[in-house]
């Protein structure tokens, strides 16, 4: 049997042949870690692991993304500490609006087909859409490879997931994602990789938006085998092929035919129906943004949708940009002053109110819409807010009418 | 004895530590008061060092965020004894030195508020008359809980584990 694609990535790092259920300790390509986690992970580095030098800076990434501007004096002299050590130890540092850890990470052509990249945070699977193995962990391994250059891994079994057929009118990656969940559940892909094959046609941002929410089928990586669509920013190393033999724990079929748009119900992201079960649900907050579906692709998507129209009075409709390249190009090409002129409210690139710290926190009467990818109790605020997660034209056909609605309905 | 506190499956992260009680949110404030603040109010009022959670499926799952494992530790729980875990969690449990165990047998048996007594040696359980030995890790695992958490492991050996 052939080794699957993780199992390729990972026997490359270790340098000798793995395979799923083996233990690996590698030197990760790249070590993400956002402010809203590296305050808590420098306290381990000098307090716990008494370290002063960081093993090797240029595999380290720092972002600010997650509370930014900062919301208190105490994030603020967080992040100033963070930005006095990256600059003391020579690691690079994405500042305050350049965007969220997952997006700029692709932009800046860090994460590349074939590398292995560990992040402090759980949607890190995200760098998959590269073809790169892409795993959240916690502070304590983060930490422990700023001070030793590595991590420690067990090589998963993989779930191959193949797609057929393409996409119907106003059906996105997001419904795909969100159908994904609704099929396997919360723990489908627990310790697991996921690939996704069959759909070479799928755009970058789509294949992103796919792989974020690798994790919230449980997964440690989810991953596109990559292909020359991505360009010359993401060169594919010889060995990292797709093997037809390769020894798969599970395959799913999925067609995207017969895919219509997909709701996740509060408050599981397994908890999915088809949207035309959803009749006049009213919502009070819109969110476009995240590490799933804050790209420029989805501002364009929501603005085709406002264009000549306007948000629902008693609707706040959160725009976030998930990096100042989304906000530049969407500014650029009129997209952003149609969503401006309909009544979106902008902020800062990053994650925004995600996890209910800033920017749109939600109140105990609030039922939000939201782009996101996860709709947990008090994800967002207030364990009595309600949050829906769909894609970035449901989002904005809702934001137009008020209720859930189904985009083609409004076209 | 230890008191057992009884959870359901899918217990995210979001309901063990919100993000809004994030250290980085409120640095003075005691985390371990953090743990199921808003989900479930009667264990962030009582629950005891030496209690033990038993819950379903996929238990933390969710963010990475390391201090909904630490919350439940600095609370005291001793152990976790779920149907399954999800993976971050898990990794992050382990690594502070938080025993976890998988075992669906004691997952259907026991009841919220039951009883226990709890072996740290041997993992033998008690619950009233039921006796059950809860599965060894495996060896990797197994190393980083007896050295007390991966950052004592790594300190002693320079090294990790090996597989
Ligand atoms: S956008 Fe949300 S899910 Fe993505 S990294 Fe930020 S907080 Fe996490």
């Amino acid at each position: 049997m052939s080794p699957t694609l993780s199992e390729k990535i990972l026997s490359h790092a270790a340098g000798r042949e793995v395979r799923a259920g083996d233990f690996v300790i590698i030197h990760p390509d790249v070590v993400m870690s956002h402010d809203s986690l590296t305050p808590s992970i420098l306290k381990i580095f000098h307090e716990q692991l008494g370290a002063t030098r960081v093993a090797d800076p240029r595999q380290l990434v720092f972002t600010m993304d997650h509370v930014v501007p900062a919301a208190t004096v105490s994030i603020a002299n967080d992040q100033n500490r963070v930005r006095r050590f990256a600059a003391e130890q020579g690691i690079r540092l994405f500042e305050v609006g350049r965007g969220i850890c997952h997006q700029v990470l692709v932009e800046e052509h860090i994460a590349t087909p074939g590398t292995v990249v560990i992040g402090s945070d759980s949607h890190s699977t995200a760098y998959g859409a590269v073809g790169a193995f892409g795993c959240g962990m916690g502070s304590t391994d983060i930490a422990l490879a700023w001070a030793t250059g590595q991590t420690w891994l067990r090589v998963p079994e993989t779930l191959r997931v193949i797609l057929q057929g393409r996409f119907r009118p106003w059906v996105e990656a997001k419904d795909l994602a969100l159908r994904l969940c609704r099929e396997v559940g919360l723990d489908g892909a627990n310790y697991m990789a996921v690939e996704y094959h069959g759909a070479p046609w799928m755009s970058l941002p789509e294949r992103q938006t796919l792989a974020s929410m690798a994790v919230e089928i449980g997964a440690k990586a989810g991953i596109f085998p990559p292909d020359p669509s991505l360009g010359e920013g993401f060169p594919i190393p010889k060995w990292l092929t797709v093997d037809e033999t390769a020894s798969y724990a599970h395959t799913i079929y999925l067609n995207l035919d017969e895919l219509q748009p997909q709701i996740a119900l509060p408050h599981t992201v397994e908890n999915v129906v088809d949207l035309t079960e959803i009749n006049g649900q009213r919502v009070s907050v819109v969110f476009l943004g995240t590490c799933t579906n804050g790209r420029y692709e989805d501002l364009v998507t929501a603005a085709r949708i406002l264009r000549g129209r306007h948000v629902a009075p008693g609707v706040r409709f959160i725009v976030t940009p998930a990096s100042q390249q989304a906000l530049a190009r969407a500014a650029a090409d009129g997209s952003l002053q149609t969503l401006i002129e309909a009544g979106a409210v902008l902020t800062t690139p990053g994650c925004g109110p995600c996890m209910g710290r800033h920017h749109g926190v939600l109140g105990e009467d609030d039922v939000c819409l939201s782009t996101g990818n996860r709709n947990f109790r008090g994800r967002m605020g207030s364990p009595q807010a309600r949050i829906f997660l769909a894609s970035p034209a449901v989002a904005a056909a809702s934001a137009v009418t008020g209720y859930i609605t189904d985009p083609a309905a409004l076209s | 004895m230890a008191r057992i506190w009884k959870f359901g499956d899918n217990v995210d992260t979001d309901q063990i530590v919100p993000g809004r009680y994030a250290p980085y949110m409120r640095p003075n404030a005691d985390l371990a008061s953090a743990a199921f603040i808003e989900a479930r109010p009667d264990f962030a009022e009582q629950a005891q060092a030496g209690d033990i959670i038993v819950a379903g499926r996929n238990f933390g799952c969710g963010s990475s965020r390391e201090y909904a494992a630490e919350a439940l530790k600095k609370r005291g729980i001793t152990a976790i004894v779920a149907v399954s875990f999800a993976r971050i969690f898990f990794r992050n449990a382990i690594n502070l030195g938080l025993p976890l165990f998988e075992a669906p047998e004691v997952v259907a048996a026991v009841q919220d508020g039951d009883l226990a007594t709890l072996d740290p040696h041997t993992w033998q359980l008690q619950v009233g008359e039921a006796y059950w030995q809860l599965p060894t890790p495996p060896p990797f695992f197994r190393q980083i809980l007896d050295a007390g958490g991966i950052v004592a492991y790594v300190q002693r050996y320079q090294r990790f584990p090996q597989g």
